[in-house]
């Protein structure tokens, strides 16, 4: 398949840009943080999103969605980037519904899905422990207890955990942490007794909560996947889940990166336009090739999870290494390039930098990536 | 089955039957590849063998018109044809600056009598071309050129020098940018002209390099009359050409970011070997790891940036991107290579496992970020073509 976007994609990528720059542009994030808004995100703007068909892009026909794959929702969170739109597309979407969609029965899918993809329903992962990304180091323990099992203790930095209806949370059903094999994928009602959610806000004004479970009874119908197996589905959940993060890490890279050109062909110091002085023309001329080797990388990995090949987890280790080392430098060039005003709340760059180092250590960032990516390729 | 599935059924079946075993094996340095020429040097008889089967089907040159010596395949077929020489591990049975650029500036600027003159004798190997480009005092500005053209009755009287000309020693014709009006900007004034190398006035001197190796040439034009005829393009026009041909020189330098047929991260396992799974140096380790993923990276957008050209959408500077991202990317898989290979890497002569490989290598690998544009010139083009700075 060649690596390019078809008419259709163009079309909804344009799409995307339009409905966003009007409705979800920065000074809407703005007005949320200054506003202290209690939700995060705006759900009239969630609903039309979902009228839209966003909610349920990557979702199949059969449960209501577009069936239109992750290219799509990639396409639309690379938009969602250059506008540092918020909305829970990350945490119900691009991770919940994909999980549900991996490895959920068919009940699962049925009952959830189609609530998904009509934004009438927000789900979430409740994975992290510790302070670093680390499935497999996964404590929190699920006892067995008849049928059922008696889950106990704390996740954090859970997306948007204080307005989720329904919680999936990894739990450790045997073994010990550090293995892979042994941890099961629950899923919760956050209503449900002895479950309780702590609002966090994060730098970049968006939620990720702390999720406490004190004695939670779930039943053999909860598990999401086979008992013990949930990290194959975590997996697979978590290449969608960075292959999406990074095409938005690359929406907010290009946002930042064109903001500055265009300032350094404004700006004039010494009489003349900084952008003509070749220590700033040498970076940005090597931050465009940096970032279309992005680009490539972006599309190559969703088309890949799209297509079922076989290098997707090489290539999404791959792909958000690379975007969290381009975001990271791009992010931190267009505030210096900016100079005093880059520094100001006033000033929009703030946002752009504050976004990008969150959604780089989501779900592991560039040290975990790149030496995932190591080791896939065998050394 | 439909055209280019058969074709590809066809092709695969034909390369498995022709392509000798031994052209199948990675290549070892420059000196395994097959250049042509009057006085062809093949290390293996196979390697004429293989030139000649090729070129019996025009797919030395595939893309070319089947009229000139080419396979006139489509850019499907091309594209097809060399994914199959890359399963099967083909080498490319003849290469030079014949192929990759006189060629196609020949294409597209050469008169029909020069195509019938010089194109089929390219796709055969017959004539080794080589460019002159550089001078002394004419390097990342090369459009300060000042070999010189007086145009007398029925030639161009032609005087000067160039530097840094590939294979000049070897080469049979040369295609010369020189200075036919001095009244003008410097990009005006400037022609295209073939000749010779045997003509009288010629003289070659090869040019030792870090490397201990001479692949360029000072050469030197002492009155050499050049017939009117070999003019290519307008005359005093013909810093389009250069230019045209530089975005080739760029593309195919920056095939070196490709990578070699065998992996860094397989020779560092091999080197080093492995502690519970990981490359035993972690800080050798990290930077491979960047290093194949950069190499990974780049390749996708060969391939990216390549479909959109296709479907006529293509990116401006794209040559410059690639030949800085490319050569910079050789440049340190270069330099991580002689820290995988360890001390003995240093080697220069004597010892067979050496013999001077590795450091050589390396050494001419400083060169591919200075031939053909600098980096620092490439990212000047993009600042100003790409960027608007």
């Amino acid at each position: 398949m060649p690596l390019v976007l078809n008419e259709e994609q163009e079309m909804l990528k344009h799409a995307a840009a339009g409905f966003l720059a009007e409705k979800a542009p920065v000074s809407a994030l703005r007005k949320l943080r200054d506003d202290r808004d209690a939700d995060g995100f705006s759900r009239p703007l969630w609903q039309e999103m979902a009228e839209m068909g966003w909610a349920g892009i990557a979702i199949p026909e059969a449960y209501g969605g577009l069936e239109y794959g992750y290219v799509g929702l990639g396409l639309i969170l690379e938009e969602m980037g250059r506008h540092l739109s918020i909305s829970p597309l990350q945490s119900s979407v691009m991770v919940g519904a994909s999980l549900i969609n991996i490895g959920g029965t068919e009940d699962h899918k049925q009952s959830l899905l189609p609530a998904v993809a009509a934004g009438k329903l927000l789900l979430t992962l409740a994975l992290q422990e510790g302070l670093h990304h680390a499935p497999e180091k996964t404590a929190l323990k699920a006892t067995a207890d008849g049928d059922n099992f008696i889950l106990t203790g704390k996740k954090v930095m859970v997306m948007d955990a204080h307005v989720a209806d329904k919680i999936i949370v990894a739990a450790r059903t045997n073994g010990e942490a550090g293995d892979a094999w042994g941890i099961s994928l629950f899923l919760l009602d956050a209503k449900a007794r002895g479950v309780s959610c702590e609002r966090v806000i994060m730098v970049d004004s968006r939620n990720s909560g702390n999720v406490l479970l004190d004695n939670v009874v779930a039943s053999k119908t909860d598990l999401i996947g086979e008992l013990n197996g949930g990290m194959a589905i975590l997996e697979q959940g978590l290449n969608i889940a960075n292959a999406c993060l990074s095409a938005e890490l690359l929406g907010l890279s290009l946002q930042a990166y064109e903001t500055t050109i265009e300032y350094l062909k404004q700006r004039k110091q010494f009489g003349v336009l900084i952008g003509s002085f070749q220590a700033l023309q040498h970076r940005a001329a090597d931050m465009f090739a940096e970032l279309e080797l992005c680009k490539s990388m972006v599309l190559a990995t969703l088309k890949a999870i799209d297509q079922g090949d076989e290098d997707v987890s090489l290539m999404a280790a791959g792909t958000k290494a690379k975007l969290c080392e381009v975001a990271e430098r791009v992010t931190n060039e267009a505030v210096q390039m900016h100079g005093g005003i880059g520094m100001t709340d006033e000033f929009d760059m703030g946002f752009y930098i504050k976004r990008a180092r969150v959604a780089q250590q989501t779900f592991g960032g560039y040290s975990y990536q790149l030496d995932r990516f190591a080791s896939l390729n065998g050394f | 089955m439909s055209d280019l599935e058969q074709f590809r059924a066809d092709t695969r079946t034909w390369l498995e039957e022709n392509c000798p075993e031994t052209m199948r094996q990675p290549l070892m340095d420059e000196s395994d590849m097959v250049g042509g020429g009057r006085k062809p040097t093949f290390k293996h008889p196979d390697q004429k063998l293989w030139m000649d089967r090729m070129a019996a089907r025009g797919w030395t040159v595939p893309a070319w018109p089947k009229q000139y010596g080419g396979g006139g395949l489509d850019k499907h077929e091309v594209k097809i044809l060399s994914e199959e020489m890359w399963r099967l591990q083909c080498r490319l049975p003849l290469q030079g600056m014949g192929i990759s650029m006189l060629g196609p500036a020949l294409l597209e600027y050469g008169s029909e009598a020069q195509k019938q003159q010089h194109l089929p004798k390219i796709a055969k190997g017959d004539i080794w071309w080589c460019q002159g480009y550089s001078e002394p005092g004419a390097g990342s500005d090369l459009a300060s050129l000042q070999t010189k053209a007086e145009e007398k009755d029925d030639h161009f009287l032609v005087n000067g020098s160039k530097v840094w000309t590939s294979g000049a020693d070897k080469a049979d014709w040369i295609f010369c940018l020189v200075r036919t009006d001095n009244s003008g900007t410097k990009h005006h004034g400037i022609s295209f002209l073939l000749f010779d190398m045997a003509s009288p006035g010629v003289t070659v001197k090869p040019i030792l390099l870090i490397s201990g190796r001479s692949p360029f040439c000072e050469t030197f034009f002492d009155d050499v009359e050049v017939p009117k005829e070999n003019l290519m393009g307008e005359q005093d026009k013909g810093w389009a050409i250069a230019k045209y041909l530089l975005t080739h020189e760029r593309e195919m330098i920056s095939g070196f970011g490709r990578g070699a047929n065998k992996k860094l991260c397989e020779s560092a396992v091999e080197a080093i070997g492995l502690e519970n799974g990981r490359l035993a140096d972690p800080i050798l380790r990290a930077d491979i790891a960047k290093l194949e993923l950069n190499t990974l990276a780049f390749a996708k957008t060969m391939e990216r940036i390549g479909d959109e050209t296709k479907s006529g959408k293509g990116l401006g500077a794209a040559s410059s991107i690639f030949k800085y991202y490319g050569t910079e990317l050789n440049i340190t898989r270069c330099e991580l290579m002689i820290n995988v290979q360890g001390e003995q890497a240093m080697g220069w002569e004597g010892d067979a496992y050496t013999d001077g490989h590795f450091a050589r290598t390396w050494l001419r690998s400083k060169g591919n970020s200075i031939e053909g544009g600098t980096s620092e010139v490439q990212l000047n083009i993009i600042a100003k073509r790409v960027l608007g700075l």
